[in-house]
């Protein structure tokens, strides 16, 4: 088990190696450079700051030194937000952007997984089809829809939640921004979980459970449920990842200062370093949320060896 | 048809038509500039049936704009993606082997990443405010589950015997794939880019919204959103009329993809 952890981690390096090549390079190629602005500096001034931040090297040296500084755990300087390392920059805000992430997470699939094995227990009832459209109206909308649409109602009109002025360490602020992010996995994790629960629902395990006399109840809970949610669980990986990438909408939405907001912005002011770093960072998190999901999958359903 | 597919078909018909007579159905063009009519709401007031914005455009001129952009750029999207993909898939798929663990394993990584990355890495490449650029950056992300669903297909196509007479009768690899597997696949590729399309109005907007799509003096919905979403406190309008455009258009493509699909899926039982 360790030993297959382990390898699997191994496997990741390779991959991270990839795409932080491929961006590297995808990334120069497009126009304009960091130093463009509105007043143009003279020939001078921007030869000396491209060679302050080595950008007058060629291109394959800047790849080498790039990379030479990310195996020593070091993304860079920032070129927009002067003395500032992108490593102190995505420090400063990851925390948030992750216990937002974390926390829709952890409530998509506490509501959603219950909704789900309700659906599928009324299958083909009113409840189920009205679960179901208002899920469909989930999975489909964006959270950048969803967000303003929230904050409209519960943090103007009803002044439930406030939306505006974050202040560290106060949750409410933090409870709209978790329902967003929250709501498109929710519905999609209800979905999933129906379909499953209503197929394993006729399997013939269920039956004889059935037939033992056990009552339905019991038999959904213990005997359905646990290789019901295999498929779900697979879903967990890259809904993590989902919702703590999806939390730079979130952020614009809200105005929360979490890491997000650091790739549009980076991406805009064409400031490479901090753009690479968010995609290392949130490329390794992803990845690593996927491999949790296998192992949690491969826990779950013993028939997947460990290969 | 089920009722809810015709129920989608007829509302997308019915948006579709309002976007494209909407310059006979206003006076108003996109960017024309009302200064008699400044943020006023939805009404009859001087032709703004959805009101204004803070600059007095008018937001039906604006909105079924927006529309336009969005089914244009996400029907193109999904033909791009749809070639790119049904290609790649099949080339995979049929060759198999090596080359297929690698076309593959090439997906598997793209798709590992979130897409977020990679429309934004896409859109920067290109001038702000392109939209050819910008379709292309939005197909590019769109093939990936094309190619999949193409490759799995192919796999089992290529067991079936009339494969193996092509073969045997002497015909070229190219030919196996152009005039036997793709046709085959046709069917699953036409439902699956019902669904696609959907996806890439979204991915439009949500750069829009984020100010790397759609530039001004064009609208997109995404675009609409955001400037609503500023001015919400005051002009509610401004966001609920972009958002509820948006949201019908998406829930519509969906249903119409999802109604194909079970569509094929009872036929095929």
């Amino acid at each position: 088990m360790i030993s297959f952890v382990l390898r699997r981690l191994a496997g990741l390096v390779p991959t991270l190696f990839v795409l932080v090549t491929i961006s590297f390079f995808v990334i120069r190629l497009a126009p304009g450079s960091p130093f463009d602005q509105e007043q143009k500096l003279s020939p001078e001034v921007r030869a000396n700051l491209d060679a302050a931040y080595g950008l007058d090297r060629p291109l394959y040296v800047q790849y080498m030194r790039y990379i030479a500084g990310v195996a020593r755990g070091d993304l860079g300087p920032s070129f927009r937000y002067k003395d500032y390392r992108v490593t102190e920059l995505i420090a400063s805000g990851l925390p948030l952007s992750l216990t937002i992430g974390l926390a829709a997470a952890l409530l998509a699939f506490l509501v959603g997984v219950p909704l789900g094995a309700w659906a599928a227990w009324r299958a083909n009832s009113l409840v189920d089809h009205a679960l179901m459209g208002f899920s469909l109206i989930g999975v489909v909308l964006p959270g950048f829809v969803v967000g303003p649409v929230l904050a409209l109602v519960f943090g103007i009109y009803w002044r439930l939640f406030r939306i505006a002025g974050y202040e560290a360490g106060d949750p409410g602020f933090l409870v709209l921004p978790v329902v967003t992010l929250a709501l498109p996995v929710m519905a999609y994790v209800a979905r999933m979980t129906r379909d499953s629960l209503v197929d394993v629902l006729q399997s013939n395990f269920v039956r004889t459970a059935r037939a033992k006399g056990i009552s339905p109840r019991a038999v959904l809970m213990r005997h359905a449920l646990r290789p019901a949610l295999i498929p779900v669980v697979s879903y967990l990986g890259p809904a993590v990842a989902f919702v703590v990438t999806g939390s730079l909408v979130v952020e614009s939405v809200f105005g929360l200062p979490g890491s997000g907001r650091f790739l549009v912005q980076g991406a805009i002011d064409r400031d490479y370093p901090l753009v690479m770093g968010m995609i290392l960072v949130y490329g390794a998190f992803t990845l690593v949320c996927n491999l949790i999901a296998d192992l949690v999958y491969r826990w779950l359903d013993p028939r997947v060896r460990l290969t | 048809m089920s009722a809810r597919t015709r129920i989608a078909v007829a509302v997308l018909v019915t948006i579709a038509g309002f976007a494209l007579a909407a310059p006979w159905l206003t006076p108003w063009a996109p960017d024309a500039l009302d200064w008699q009519h400044l943020a006023s709401p939805p009404g009859f007031d001087a032709a703004h049936w959805l009101g204004t914005d803070r600059l007095g455009r008018d937001l039906f001129a604006r909105g079924m704009q927006a529309i336009r952009v969005s089914i244009a750029l996400g029907v193109l999207a999904a033909l791009v993606s749809v070639i790119i993909g049904v290609a790649w898939g099949a080339t995979a798929g049929y060759i198999g082997g090596r080359v297929d663990a690698l076309m593959m394993r090439f997906v598997d990584i793209v798709y590992a990443l979130p897409y977020v990355f990679i429309v934004i890495i896409l859109a920067t490449l290109f001038p702000r405010g392109s939209l050819a650029a910008l379709f292309i950056a939005i197909g590019a992300v769109g093939w990936l589950t094309m190619a999949r669903i193409v490759r799995g297909q192919t796999l089992a196509l290529r067991q079936r015997e009339f494969i193996d007479a092509a073969i045997a009768s002497g015909a070229r690899t190219s030919t196996i794939l152009w005039r036997h597997i793709v046709p085959n696949v046709i069917g699953v590729v036409i439902a699956y880019a019902t669904l696609t399309i959907p996806q890439l109005i979204l991915f439009e907007s949500f750069l829009s919204f984020l100010g790397l799509g759609v530039q001004e003096p064009f609208a997109s919905l995404g675009s609409l959103i955001n400037e609503g979403a500023q001015e919400m406190e005051s002009s509610p309008w401004m966001l609920l009329v972009p958002a509820t455009l948006l949201t019908v258009l998406l829930v519509a493509f969906n249903l119409l993809g999802e109604g194909l699909r079970s569509a094929r899926e009872t036929r095929r039982e």
